[in-house]
């Protein structure tokens, strides 16, 4: 994942092609690349699914919340940042690395208790965009605390301590060698455990069924029994934990920065295309968004001067809406008069 | 006090239409011309004038354009920037092939353009709404962004991606480049501005504006009343994208001199969402409360701790404005969700009934 910084000092090569040619271009071209070195693709493939995997990840924080208090938590992206930055922070001022962890994970509670009581509460039943503009405020209030506190420059994420592996397995296939690196295939791992984690906390504990049902209905659940402030504090931290999961496998790739902060616009495409009620929409949205970015990136882009993938994904996000407008796992959305 | 409504009556169905039926308001809003047009250029500093007035009144015309689409039609839209951009590109390159015809006339027709890029990208609101829409807006950002950086021909091949503004005449009086004064930029801005409020005025209140309002409280029942929803859709990303182009040119021609294309990017679009959201969705005045507030601020909070001579590093100074306007926005929410403009309102209304409480 290269930065924005650097994509804008590189020199624009070409520009449009003008010949006829165009159309054997973009519609043949590609394919007999592909079939050529199949290798290649096969690369390509798995960096798109492992991007794929991150994109997952941010996106299930944003449907968590979203599912459970109607927020379009901007903030998820910050979160990412500012937890990896807290676990990095302790572990510089000499604490163990899972002690560290552990401290993060209670920071990241904190994060939650502090954004129901003074941010939800007070807004309670106020329209969507006035919340979405509240995330926007907690957003910047986080950069600013996240820099005062740690710094702006960049950080290496404690990988090694974690236990996390490092270095890649070059298997032979389909002519040429296939590069898996090893923390990607962690990443995965993790991140589908995390998933199952969240699917089984959802589907058949006590606490999962509350938090359905405040997704159904507030009032409802309010009329329950159910304590919407609980329920809140309790989805705000398990969007943290995710937040907490995608800075340590995000970090430990790249490193940690608040440039990171940025990944939560590449999540957002992958949030209408899986839709924004559902989990299972969210992992299938972001491989899809991951393999497509990076195949048009490196089959097409050359075609339009480098670069596309920054608006490449949200193209292909358009394309399902025009035929699925509440994305491909959302709940139909029913207007009545 | 002094402001009351007894003993005026309306005589005709014009007066009771009017939009400002109160005559203090009339006042009130010919004081306020007054002091923009005569008292501040007469003794303004050039900070004044070249870092606070001229920036101000280019993000409210913007806020004013974002306004039109989220808070009178209720699309909610993170493009803004890239409209902005496209306003400013487009003015770059008229100007740059016709160099003889008054720049004037090319930001009112780079407005054009931008109207026309919005119309493009405001398709699919016919079928997607609300953050789905917001996030397809998205789109428009970076694949604009992305021309601006990537296509050389926007900024005319020179080798710093970025562009200059060319020195433009108006009556013999340069109004754009390095040698223009700041004086003169300033009258133009204003002239832009007013005659453009003015506009949307005019617009919001009557029939268009009538039919955006449908639209944003429940698009079926406007439809079903016989609103024709795509063309008022598409209306309003074609009024708001004008608007938006228009600013951006003036932005680029009037007050930066040149531009990167790294200006026109996403955070631009939120912050003029900031200002239209905190100004007060539908309503025009909100947004230059909005962009009053958000534009200034940021401003005030560099300028007064050193003059309190209170030692602070500028990098913590920037953190810690990063922190308070975070928590600024968060807490205009909480007091009053509905924005500075009802806040206005709730005052004026106060006056009014003084010193009764209701």
């Amino acid at each position: 994942m290269k930065s924005n910084a650097t994509r804008r000092s590189s020199t624009p090569i070409l520009v449009w092609p003008t010949d006829m040619d165009i159309l054997y271009k973009v519609f043949v071209d590609p394919f007999v690349q592909m079939g050529a070195a199949p290798d290649l693709l096969v690369q390509t493939l798995w960096e798109g699914l492992v991007a794929g995997v991150l994109y997952s990840l941010i996106a299930l924080g944003f449907v968590l919340i979203f599912k459970a208090s109607g927020v379009f938590n901007f903030a998820q992206g910050i979160m990412v940042v500012f937890a990896a930055l807290t676990l990095v922070g302790f572990h510089e001022h000499g604490v163990p690395a899972f002690l560290a962890l552990a401290l993060t994970i209670a920071v990241m509670f904190g994060l939650a208790f502090a954004v129901e009581r003074l941010i939800l509460r007070p807004l309670v039943n106020q329209p969507d965009i006035i919340l979405f503009m509240a995330t926007f405020g907690l957003t910047y209030f986080l950069i600013g605390f996240g820099e005062l506190i740690f710094g702006g420059e960049t950080k290496v994420m404690i990988a090694d301590q974690l236990l996390l592996p490092r270095g890649a397995i070059d298997i032979k296939m389909a002519g040429g060698f296939v590069s898996l690196q090893k923390i990607d295939i962690a990443a995965a791992i993790i991140a589908s455990l995390m998933v199952a984690t969240l699917a089984i906390f959802f589907q058949r504990t006590r606490i999962g069924r509350a938090l359905r049902a405040v997704a159904d209905s507030h009032r409802a659940a309010l009329s329950v029994g159910i304590s919407l402030e609980q329920i809140w504090v309790i989805v705000w931290f398990a969007a943290g934990l995710v937040a907490l999961t995608t800075g340590i496998m995000w970090g430990a790739r790249s490193d940690v920065s608040f440039a990171l902060e940025v990944i939560a616009l590449k999540a957002l495409p992958v949030l209408i295309l899986g839709g924004l009620t559902s989990i299972p929409g969210a992992i299938v949205g972001g491989l899809i968004i991951g393999v497509g970015e990076k195949l048009g990136e490196f089959y097409w882009g050359p075609l339009m001067g480098s670069g596309i993938e920054s608006w490449f994904a949200y193209v292909i996000a358009l394309i399902f809406l025009l035929f699925r407008p509440q994305g491909l796992f959302g709940e139909r959305i029913i207007e009545r008069i | 006090m002094f402001y009351r409504e007894a003993g005026q009556f309306k005589t005709n169905y014009a007066a009771d239409l009017a939009v400002f039926p109160i005559m203090q308001d009339r006042i009130g809003l010919a004081i306020i011309l007054f002091i923009a047009a005569v008292i501040i250029p007469w003794f303004g500093s050039s900070f004044l004038i070249q870092a606070v007035m001229i920036p101000f009144l280019i993000f409210s015309l913007a806020a004013i354009g974002l306004n039109l689409l989220t808070g009178y039609t209720g699309l909610l839209s993170l493009g803004t920037g890239a409209f902005m951009g496209v306003g400013a590109y487009a003015c770059y390159k008229l100007t740059s092939y016709f160099p003889s015809v008054n720049i004037l006339i090319w930001i009112v027709a780079s407005g054009f353009f931008s109207a026309a890029v919005g119309v493009l990208f405001g398709l699919p609101s016919l079928r997607i709404k609300g953050f789905y829409l917001a996030v397809a807006t998205l789109a428009a950002q970076f694949f604009l962004s992305w021309c601006f950086i990537r296509q050389p021909w926007f900024y005319n091949y020179n080798a710093s991606g970025a562009i200059e503004v060319p020195t433009r005449t108006l009556f013999g009086i340069p109004i754009t480049g390095a040698t223009a004064a700041d004086t003169t930029r300033y009258f133009v801005v204003l002239g832009f501005v007013v005659v453009m409020t003015w506009l949307a005025s005019n617009l919001v209140h009557g029939r268009i504006g009538r039919m955006w309002m449908a639209v944003r409280d429940m698009d079926l029942a406007a439809d079903l009343i016989g609103i024709r929803l795509l063309q008022t859709k598409l209306l309003a990303f074609a009024t708001s994208s004008f608007y938006c182009g228009v600013a951006g040119a003036l932005l680029v021609f009037l007050w930066y001199g040149g531009a990167e294309p790294a200006v026109f990017d996403v955070n631009l679009s939120f912050f003029i969402l900031f200002m239209v959201i905190i100004g007060g969705l539908g309503s025009l005045t909100g947004s230059f409360f909005g962009a009053a507030l958000i534009f200034i601020m940021p401003i005030a909070l560099r300028y007064f701790p050193p003059k309190l001579g209170i030692p602070v590093h500028p990098a913590t100074v920037e953190h810690i404005q990063y922190m308070i306007i975070g928590a600024l926005i968060v807490l205009f929410l909480i007091a009053e969700p509905a924005g500075l403009a009802r806040l206005w309102q709730v005052g004026k209304q106060k006056l009014r009934v003084w010193p009764f409480p209701y």
